[in-house]
């Protein structure tokens, strides 16, 4: 049968849809003929920077992959690490910046459904969401609304779908303000033997997609392709908003890891991005193998959807599975069970195709390999900025320095005032395994039912990667993993979201290529491999390019939770101990931000070994159970932490350190706030003070804690 | 017959949303907005219109803190 | 002695019920689409968000096969708990009087408070205070016509995190066999994971059978 080419789309139609020319000639190479209509739209989403990683697969390649507990890494759905007991957490991070800054509720809300889908395609249940967000200063009335909305969304999806949201990270910087970043991370826990891959098998394995049904939502762009009679008025009929429903995920989770349970299921695979597109094709490489599908079989929301609506529609809570002829009853009443419809649309083949049909017509035929495989991927022509890239800052805090009104400043700064009234808008403990939730621990920590925990973090930087993409990226790594020490946990693997903005600029090139390979270092330094990840690009506008920023999530074990450290410090009398060769710097840093500085060409290396080492000295103390809290030194410097330590612990403290700007550089992910008893504590670093008293005191300065509080709830305004 | 049942927070009960909507009408440049109440609309399609009341009362509406009204 | 918990489409603490309700004695999950209570002892409705919350939170669960049954099971006498959405399920279901409305700030907020139990019923003692978390977005408690005497759960003065009447947490019918509060008993059961007040409700309901 020769496939259908009444409606031929052009060499303008593929640039419409983001190809190249040259990309839409190899096309027509692989095709041995121009492609129609659905094979444009199939080939232009495939090949899209999205879901080709044309412009970053080359670097990633570079990252290092391996691990003793590694179980499931890069290319699967979600990447696991073994958390003994037979058990593996999986995870991943993944973006979802474009649609939010259009819808940010629903932008931000379905990003949460996508990333939970992609867990549960592996058999894991998820038991975690964490997010990482960053928009414009909160002075600008959009940023507020975007911020607003975002949160709300995030609440929205993870608190009715069921799954806590136990921790994430929101900062506030001028390039984000026309690119939003929402990238929303997910765990969760399955038997290592029984985790599933996606790869399609069996010829004459019948394919089933269960789920809501089939709109046309996240079309958008692939419009263009619609038949000529539409006219203008049914713009609203292609609407680019995805929609979630939490709801119906719920159930999807039960019903699909009740199939795998059963073992009624060959391979499954989540829709998200490209719809059937991907997630079909996908399954038909990783399988070597080809597959039918009948869109006429697929259940329609809106009655005249035509084919390449129906294969590129990014309706959510959709998943797509293969099963034996003989079980395919069985999967069907399951979904039945779970109110979620389930119908048979294809069927694995030997042809090496994705042929698409409408009922007995085939309106498209294109190899499999050239749809997954054969996409061009790019080197990029990286070249250091000669200019700056970013303007300077506001200064917010002006006039002769003055230590005692900076810390009020920071601590009201919207990058470090509490975060209460964003994270009281999520359930962090459905579930019941959180032992730490947010502003308890510097990480948050979840109970194993076999024993034992995990602690996780979500954290990026945007500002100091752009003073130094290398070593910024590497203090990204440093941080996250420090924020795991505190809570006693030992680091198991590491996931990824580079934003950036666009490649092709030599600039911007440079930027991703730093910071991929500070990236590589920092993992390689603390041997933690990287399970999986995701790229957004292209995050730019008239302004200008987002700072670079990579967001790096990281799960560790720890043997016993009731010894995770409290960030705040814990009882009068405790010896205060400052852990870790610090060598903080002013460039780049928080305060310096309100000062109005611009960006340092350049940050000060970073001594890894030495890094690790303290670390690993954090982590001993904490499992040893001597240390009363721990809290890593971050945003603010020393000055904001000690502040933080007497804020979430309700007590003062006496410091000795000398009043200074350096009491407010940075460094981050190398040192540490720890107390406990003196004789327990005061070997692990350099003693500075006690705690005690209803004042924060450094040297002759004093601040009375209910100051620091008001200064520290700057962000409530924000939710009234 | 097509029928269209209007329900709406019963006077006196609190109405947080409708507060929000009218505190922020001015913020955009609307003035003289008062009295703003939030509710829900139920459309369908009904072979007995006799049956909307009951309908009404067992489940499209909590009479304890709503009220409806059926549109023809 | 035997919980049965329900697990309707949408149920989210439903687990955790089972789990709680474990440490103290038997316990299953009931379907929402059988008429079989299984013998159980005393049923719990946990929190969620129940058919999505759709037209109304508790609207269309209420209305259920296994409903059906708790409806009289609590008419002759049997012990139930409605926990935040299971509350809005029994006032819907008329169980318990009154409605859950939407918090006074609009928000979803997942906040640890301070419980005061005010009054006994099958699953609370008049007297103590329980520290227990709430995390909802419709749980202002109005019942205008409520006799005082079936409040049995207030919050702590100050913490009310919603709007409630007086602060009202939780109430019972007036037979006192069932109860709906909107903090969350089974989110308190160990003190890793917070607080273990919460287990005084399961255990009461144990103290009421052996009497």
């Amino acid at each position: 049968m020769n496939v259908s080419t009444e409606t031929l789309p052009s060499v303008e139609d593929a640039i419409a849809l983001g190809l190249t020319r040259d990309e839409y000639a190899l096309v027509c190479d692989k095709l041995a003929r121009a492609p129609n209509q659905v094979e444009l739209a199939m080939f232009s989403l495939l090949w899209s920077e999205h879901c080709a990683y044309k412009h970053s697969k080359k670097l990633l390649r570079t990252l290092p992959v391996e691990g003793p507990k590694l179980v499931m890494g890069p290319g699967e759905n979600a990447g696991a690490v073994d958390v003994g007991g037979g058990m593996a957490v999986a995870f991943k991070v993944e973006s979802h910046n474009h649609p939010s800054a259009v819808e940010p509720f629903q932008g931000a809300a379905t990003g949460v459904g996508g990333i939970l889908r992609d867990i549960f395609a592996i058999g894991a249940r998820p038991i975690a969401v964490l997010d990482s967000l960053r928009f414009g200063e909160p002075s600008s009335g959009r940023s507020r609304y975007l911020l607003d909305r975002a949160v709300a969304g995030i609440g929205h999806y993870g608190n009715s779908v069921g799954v806590p949201t136990i921790g994430g990270e929101v900062y506030f910087e001028g390039p984000y303000e026309t690119n939003c970043l929402i990238n929303a991370m997910a765990l969760g826990i399955g038997e290592t033997e029984k985790l599933v891959r996606s790869a399609a098998a069996g010829v004459g394995n019948v394919v089933i997609l269960f789920g809501a049904s089939t709109g046309r939502d996240g079309i958008g762009g692939a419009s263009v392709l619609a038949s000529a009679e539409l006219g203008e008025g049914d713009a609203d009929k292609r609407p680019t908003v995805q929609v979630g429903d939490p709801f119906e995920e719920n159930k999807l989770i039960e019903c699909s890891l009740e199939l795998l349970e059963k073992g009624l299921l060959v391979s499954l695979q989540d829709l998200g991005a490209a719809g059937l597109t991907s997630s079909a094709s996908e399954m038909a490489s990783k399988g070597e193998v080809g597959i039918d599908i009948d869109v006429a079989k697929v259940p329609l929301r809106e009655a005249d959807m035509e084919p390449f609506e129906i294969m590129v529609s990014e309706s959510q809570e959709r998943m797509l599975c293969v099963a034996e002829p003989a079980r395919v009853d069985e999967v069907l009443a399951l979904c039945e069970k779970w109110e979620v419809h389930g119908t048979a649309i294809g069927e694995v083949t030997d042809t090496r195709h994705m042929r698409i049909f409408r009922s007995d017509e085939l309106v498209g035929d294109m190899p499999v390999d050239a749809l997954v495989d054969d996409c061009p991927l790019y080197d990029l022509e990286p070249e250091k900025p000669s200019a700056p890239l970013y303007p300077a800052p506001k200064a917010t805090l002006s006039g002769d320095f003055d230590a005692h009104a900076a810390l009020l400043a920071l601590l009201s700064s919207p990058n470090i005032a509490s975060r209460r009234p964003l994270f009281e808008q999520y359930d962090c403990m459905v579930g019941s395994r959180t032992v730490r939730r947010p502003e308890q621990a510097d990480a948050a920590v979840l109970a194993l039912a076999h024993g034992g925990a995990i602690g996780v973090s979500i954290d990026g930087s945007g500002r100091r990667v752009a003073a130094d993409p290398y070593t910024g990226a590497i203090e990204a790594v440093l941080e996250c993993a420090a924020n795991l020490a505190c809570v006693g946990a030992q680091p198991l693997g590491l996931t990824n979201c580079l934003n950036f903005g666009n490649p092709e600029k030599p600039h911007i090139a440079w930027q991703l290529t730093e910071a991929v390979r500070g990236l590589g270092d920092a993992c390689r330094a603390l041997d933690v491999p990287v399970v999986g990840g995701n790229v957004s690009l292209y995050n730019e506008g008239t302004e200008g390019p987002i700072y670079p920023t990579p967001v790096v999530g990281m799960v560790g074990e720890l043997p016993d939770p009731g010894r995770a450290a409290q960030s705040g410090f814990a009882q009068e009398g405790d010896t205060i101990v400052l852990v870790g060769d610090f060598h903080p710097v002013v460039p780049a840093s928080e305060v310096a931000k309100l000062r109005g500085h611009a960006l340092p060409d350049g940050l000060p290396p970073v001594d890894l070994d030495a890094v690790r080492a303290t670390h690993a000295t954090v982590r001993d103390a904490v499992r040893s159970g001597v240390v009363h809290s721990c809290h890593d030194i971050a945003e603010g410097g020393l000055a904001v932490a000690l502040a933080e330590c007497c804020l979430l612990g309700g007590i003062g403290a006496e410091v000795d350190p000398e009043c200074d700007e350096r009491l407010f550089g940075e460094q981050p992910g190398t040192a540490f706030l720890l107390t406990g008893a003196q004789d327990d504590v005061a070997g692990l670093g350099r003693v500075i003070g006690t705690v005690g008293g209803e004042n924060l005191c450094v040297g002759a300065l004093c601040w009375p804690l209910g100051e620091l509080r008001t200064a520290h709830a700057a962000l409530a305004p924000l939710f009234p | 017959m097509r029928a269209r049942v209007l329900i709406r927070p019963k006077e006196g009960i609190l109405d947080p949303q409708g507060i929000a909507v009218e505190r922020a009408l001015p913020a955009l440049g609307f003035s003289g907005v008062e009295n703003v109440h939030v509710g829900r609309l139920v459309e369908l399609d009904v072979e007995d219109e006799s049956q909307l009341d009951a309908m009404c009362q067992k489940l499209l509406a909590n009479p304890l803190i709503e009220d409806y009204e059926i549109v023809k | 002695m035997k919980f049965g918990v329900v697990q309707f489409p949408g149920s989210c603490d439903h687990r955790d019920a089972l789990e709680a309700a474990r440490r103290v004695a038997d316990a299953q999950l009931l379907w929402h689409g059988d008429h079989d209570l299984q013998g159980v002892d005393a049923v719990i409705v946990p929190g969620g968000f129940s058919y999505g919350d759709y037209l109304r939170v508790g609207a269309i669960a209420r209305f259920s096969p296994l409903m059906e049954s708790v409806i009289a099971f609590a008419n002759d006498g049997g012990p139930v708990l409605g926990i935040c959405n299971g509350f809005q399920v029994l006032c819907e279901a008329h169980l318990l009087p009154g409605a859950l409305l939407p918090n006074t700030s609009l928000r979803f907020i997942c906040r640890q408070v301070d419980v005061e139990a005010v009054g006994d019923s099958a699953w609370s003692r008049a007297g103590e205070t329980l520290s227990i978390p709430v995390k909802h977005t419709t749980g202002r408690y109005f019942a205008p016509e409520i006799d005082p005497a079936q409040v049995v759960f207030r919050y702590a003065a100050g913490q009310n995190p919603n709007g409630s009447q007086d602060d009202i947490a939780g109430v019972r019918n007036a037979a006192g066999n069932v109860v709906g509060l909107m903090p969350h008993p089974e989110h308190a059961v160990d003190a890793l994971t917070g607080s273990a007040d919460g287990l005084h409700l399961f255990e009461s309901v144990l103290r009421e059978r052996v009497h």
